[in-house]
């Protein structure tokens, strides 16, 4: 990530807010910037979303393909994520400089989405042992600055949302071979179940107290990070320690439990954002990156 | 109706990109600007001259090298880059990142096209005695200045390739100790007798030409007699801490309404935004309303 590096002083003066829950924007320790959000703004994907929250800019879009399944979970689906990071948010991503945060990104989406309670693979069954619908989402970072976990999530459980799957018409075998038909009507589509999606709660651990959604300085002064994925109903999918610091087991099960709290309060704020937006209903305008 | 809508839209965390605002004041229309893009042909009559911003191709049209609004000045044409790095001036106060330590120089990153050097022979050492630099000031030199410190210069002179090579020989320039960095664009700074400006709230601001701003973090007036080497890492209160918020959130603000930093816009900023609380600051509408307000003030 973009490496800005600090004074002492600045470090002390960053470091000592956050103790007095008091940083240097003025948000509490558990407290996220605005964040803006816009769905199916792209007419070439079947789902698309665009966050941005401080300077962190996320676009994700999402393709459906038939594909057949994996012959050890012959009723699932396929779901994959694929990340890039642009040399636009910082130089050193150029040439293969972002790969490393992009795997990064992408094994923490695909362990968060991994358990059947988050993400219930069968809806994407179409016929079980032969074909089934296979989601690709891609992320795009176009800017880095801080917090890069959690835009991600939030901009792919938007994206996955808004993603409309064209509708299987009628699937039968025919001489062991799939015969498959979609619906003639491109909008006559199915939308993903997304009431369990997860998203990511990355808690950075800067002194001895932990902060959500820090910027790119406050990250620069922290030694370890834990970000876990939330569903709506509180429960944790996965867990995952960055850094090189050390947590102790203490430290963690109050982390956990500020992560959750803080995880089920942002949950709401996407769904509520998302309906909104849906009541805007179709001819709304899409506003993307000009205005 | 609008008004209702538009406080509904502050309690939510996630807003719509319909809502989106825009910070921009609507501005006089009867001098039209005319925006070019690099490479947009600006003219086929080859009796202009051809400023900054602008090149004459192979067939001899004129064309624009950077994006921005042309300029005319009788048969001058140049083209204003409309986002553009830090072009330095002898005598601009700058505030800078040390990037690396080298032989008898610091190289210092001040938002221009090629990093600057701060050499050892224009820094005030500390205890203030003046000699010749020895070995052993060379070899302690990241004693004094290390990778990641900030510090105030100002622009000595520029060198030929157009790196800039600062000095800090007055007392009040130096290493800089608690406070918050901000980045803004240079065309926004407002350039003044003094970029150095104790603000009534007690904060202490320097508005860098460069387009970094510092607020300041010391209220009690330190003593700056040894170039800011010894540095106070003391817990700062609480009061002086919001303070600094304030300043920084309004600053943020003001730079994108694209309103010029001074002094006295700061200020105003500052009171206006005294009737919401800091994290508010935050609010595209609300930075928007502060920044208005201040507008309004300054034109008055």
């Amino acid at each position: 990530m973009a490496e800005i590096p600090l004074s002492l002083a600045e470090k002390t003066f960053i470091l000592h807010g956050i103790d007095a829950d008091f940083r240097n924007d003025g948000r509490s320790r558990t407290h996220y910037r605005c964040m803006e959000l816009e769905t199916k703004l792209m007419d070439q994907v079947h789902g698309s979303a665009r966050l941005r929250i401080g300077n962190t800019d996320v676009l994700v879009g999402v393709k459906v393909e038939i594909d057949t399944p994996y012959p050890d979970s012959p009723g699932d689906g396929k779901l994959e994520f694929f990340v890039d990071c642009s040399a636009n948010a910082t130089p050193s991503f150029e040439g293969r400089g972002g790969e490393n945060l992009a795997n990064e990104i992408s094994n923490v989406l695909a362990l968060a989405y991994q358990s059947p309670d988050a993400m219930d693979l069968t809806q994407l069954s179409i016929l079980p042992h032969k074909k089934c619908w296979k989601l690709f989402v891609d992320i795009l970072i176009l800017e880095c600055g801080g917090n890069l976990f959690d835009a991600v999530a939030i901009a792919v459980k938007a994206a996955l949302y808004s993603t409309e799957i064209p509708k299987v018409k009628c699937a039968t075998l025919d001489g062991g071979e799939a015969d498959i038909a979609l619906s003639d009507d491109t909008y006559e589509s199915v939308k993903l179940d997304t009431t369990n999606f997860p998203i990511l709660v990355s808690l950075y651990k800067i002194g001895d107290s932990c902060v959500v959604d820090p910027t790119s300085e406050e990250e620069m002064c922290s030694s370890a990070s834990i970000v876990i994925s939330v569903m709506p109903n509180g429960r944790i999918s996965s867990i995952v320690k960055m850094g090189y610091g050390s947590v102790h087991p203490t430290t963690l099960s109050k982390t956990l439990d500020m992560g959750t709290k803080v995880g089920i309060e942002l949950n709401n704020e996407i769904i509520s954002a998302l309906k909104r937006e849906d009541e805007l209903g179709l001819n709304r305008e899409i506003i993307g990156f000009l205005r | 109706m609008i008004k209702s809508n538009k406080t509904e839209q502050c309690n939510y965390l996630i807003r719509l990109a319909t809502d989106r605002i825009d910070h921009s004041f609507p501005c006089n229309q009867d001098q039209q600007l005319i925006f070019f893009t690099p490479g947009e042909e600006i003219s086929t009559q080859p009796d202009f001259l051809k400023g900054h911003g602008t090149y004459v191709d192979q067939q001899g049209i004129l064309r624009a090298s950077v994006a921005g609004p042309l300029e005319k000045v009788n048969k001058l044409i140049s083209v204003k880059p409309y986002k553009t790095r830090y072009q330095g001036e002898i005598g601009d106060v700058v505030i800078g990142r040390i990037t690396e330590v080298q032989r008898k120089r610091w190289k210092v990153d001040t938002n221009a096209k090629l990093d600057s050097a701060l050499l050892l022979s224009s820094v005030n050492l500390p205890g203030g005695e003046l000699r010749r630099r020895s070995v052993e000031d060379e070899q302690s030199m990241r004693r004094y200045l290390q990778e990641g410190d900030l510090i105030c210069a100002e622009v000595q002179s520029i060198f030929a390739d157009g790196s800039l090579s600062l000095h800090t020989r007055v007392l009040k320039y130096g290493k800089l100790s608690q406070g918050i960095m901000l980045k803004v664009s240079p065309a926004l700074i407002k350039r003044q007798k003094t970029h150095f400006h104790n603000l009534t709230n007690g904060a202490c601001l320097i508005l860098g030409n460069n387009g970094y701003v510092w607020i300041g973090a010391n209220f009690t007036d330190v003593d700056r007699s040894d170039g800011g080497f010894t540095q106070d890492l003391s817990r700062v209160r609480q009061e002086n801490r919001e303070v600094c918020a304030r300043l920084r959130n309004c600053i943020l603000g003001l730079a994108k309404s694209n309103i010029l930093l001074s002094d006295t816009s700061v200020t105003y900023a500052y009171e206006e935004s005294m009737k919401y609380n800091i994290r508010e600051l935050l609010q595209p509408e609300v930075q928007l309303d502060v920044a208005l307000l201040t507008h309004q003030r300054l034109v008055l």
